[in-house]
């Protein structure tokens, strides 16, 4: 029973197919409450698949999946009442203005007209919108709608807030302003599960996260715990050149390369820079701490997506 | 009857209520563009087919011709406002501004936005309905109750003619091959359905292959009766299957929807 109570979403051997494709694949993960929890994969990796099971608003094929204890195949509509979604495509209502967007939506929720202005006024105010509260959405900036879309989420009080790339073609002051009610969020109490895949995004925000391929969970951990556990060191980069090859070999110095630039995994970042750049002239060398990135591209391989 | 079943319904009615109040707040927002179509389009008929080309033709079933169409304009625009509200309308709303998935994230079910729909295009019909027997009344072309008894039958051809618009929306690959039910289903239907000229100058099996195919047929049969005071011989079968066509086809929607938007 208190494992029912300190989880919010747990699911084991889940699996979701579209005809042949499977999407989703024998994943296991579990949320607990007040954490803000992060999938974080390339395109096509899975992770939207898996929020949509989560709202219930697609059947699983397989496997386990609770959401507050409930199974969704069974309480979809209980559950989708407790739980916030922030998609990752717009879907507020274009002609209405940003206040009847919160309104119409509190009432799919049987909010009474009354309390949905009142708490409309209040998440608009946290967002920073409420100047805005007549304004047709058609007039409002990208951010100001990822912002409203964000805001529409909590007319209902979610125990459970799910955002699919809820940074995705932003620019950078309005990513820092939805990171920030983000975290805003997540010190008030709010459980968040979040998709991304931008790096900086999961490094920053998430308590624990898993990174996502093919349908499969690769890791699961805290994006420090990651960090030292699959890079375990620091990186040293420099310039692709056959003369600095060369030496790396000599030396027995192990090296990868990427593209123009070569990384070397080191404990001792500060010794192989001063080696090469006493070597040879006009070089660039960078040391830095490994970061998330650096796992993610390790397990993920550095291919491109299509 | 069991009260769990009428709990479930009551749930169900409330869930077709809050689609039905969000599509009618947008409807009030742009009131001005919506409201012209409805008295417009039966004006030009009116004037051209009515008044134009009646002033040629003599009493059709002992009926002056404006007379004789004006119950036909209103169910060809009944049936035209429904329709293109759950064909149209609806694709732009699931496809376009994704409002199926923003409601399909909060508790109601996709079962209850698609009857949403197709009672708010019935609702659009209804308009209509209302807009038109006004222009008629003004012109002293319709009985005054009668015409009044129109706004309840334009509620139940409005859902009939919703219904068919969502089967037809739940399978369209694109917003573009709605034109074929548009084109192939509905215009033929606007002219054969015993809406300009009687049905029974045509062959017989035509005049049952429109009582079967056609229903607008049985909407102006009705309409025809309510609005000259002209009995109608047919009204037992007008009503059944006007009724009976209303269940199958919102049914049927709904299944469609559910095996395209739940996957």
């Amino acid at each position: 029973m208190n494992i029912m109570t300190d989880h919010i979403i747990e699911a084991d051997g889940l699996i979701k197919r579209y005809g042949e494709l499977i999407a989703v694949d024998n994943i296991r993960f579990s949320v607990r409450r007040g954490e803000l929890f992060g999938f974080l994969g390339p395109n096509g990796a899975g992770k939207t698949t898996t929020m949509k099971m989560v709202q219930c608003v697609s059947p699983k094929s397989e496997g386990k999946l609770s959401i507050f204890g409930l199974d969704p195949d069974k309480y979809g509509k209980e559950i989708r009442r407790r739980i916030g979604v922030v998609p990752q495509e717009t879907n507020l209502d274009p002609d209405l203005s940003v206040i009847d967007n919160l309104t119409v939506y509190a009432r799919f929720f049987d909010i009474p007209p009354r309390e949905a202005i009142s708490r409309a006024q209040e998440i608009l105010e946290f967002f920073e919108l409420e100047l805005k509260k007549d304004t047709i959405i058609e007039k409002l900036s990208g951010g100001m709608k990822r912002r409203l879309l964000l805001a529409r989420a909590l007319i209902n009080q979610p125990e459970l807030l799910i955002l699919d790339e809820p940074s995705i073609g932003l620019d950078p002051q309005a990513r820092h302003h939805i990171w920030e009610k983000l975290i805003k969020l997540r010190t008030e109490g709010h459980t968040i599960l979040l998709t991304t895949h931008y790096l900086d995004e999961a490094a920053r925000l998430c308590d624990r996260l898993v990174i996502m391929d093919h349908g499969h969970i690769l890791v699961e951990g805290t994006p420090d715990s990651l960090v030292k556990e699959y890079i375990g060191m620091d990186i040293v980069e420099t310039d692709t050149d056959p003369y600095i090859i060369k030496y790396l070999e000599d030396s027995g110095i192990k090296y990868e390369s990427g593209g123009d630039t070569l990384q070397i995994r080191t404990e001792k970042p500060r010794e192989i820079a001063d080696g090469i750049i006493s070597r040879f002239n006009r070089v660039r060398v960078i040391t830095r701490p490994a970061s998330l990135e650096d796992v993610f591209l390790m397990l993920t391989g550095r291919r491109m997506r299509e | 009857m069991n009260i769990l079943i009428l709990r479930e319904a009551e749930l169900i009615v409330s869930g077709i209520l809050k689609v039905w109040y969000r599509n009618a707040l947008v409807f009030r927002k742009n009131i001005r563009v919506n409201l012209i179509p409805p008295f417009i389009e039966p004006l030009l008929y009116l004037g051209a087919i009515g008044y134009g080309i009646g002033t040629y033709i003599t009493d059709v079933e002992g009926l002056p011709y404006v007379r004789f169409i004006a119950p036909a304009i209103l169910a060809a625009s009944v049936m035209n406002a429904s329709f293109f509200e759950c064909s149209y309308g609806s694709y732009v709303r699931m496809y376009y501004q994704k409002t199926f998935d923003a409601i399909l994230a909060t508790p109601v079910t996709l079962r209850e936005v698609i009857l949403g729909e197709i009672v708010w295009g019935a609702t659009r019909g209804v308009i209509s309905a209302i807009s038109i027997s006004i222009i008629l009344l003004i012109l002293g072309v319709a009985d005054p109750i009668g015409t009044i008894l129109t706004i309840p039958l334009s509620f139940l051809a409005g859902i009939l003619f919703s219904s068919i618009a969502a089967c037809f929306t739940a399978i369209s690959p694109s917003i573009d091959t709605i034109s074929y039910p548009a084109t192939l289903f509905i215009a033929p239907m606007f002219v054969f359905s015993g809406t300009f000229f009687p049905l029974n100058i045509l062959p017989e099996f035509i005049q049952i292959l429109a009582l079967v195919f056609l229903p607008l047929t049985h909407v102006v049969s009705i309409s025809r009766a309510l609005m000259t005071g002209i009995p109608d011989p047919l009204l037992l079968l007008n009503i059944s299957w006007i009724v009976a066509g209303m269940i199958i086809f919102s049914y049927i929607a709904v299944r469609l929807f559910e095996k395209r938007l739940i996957v």
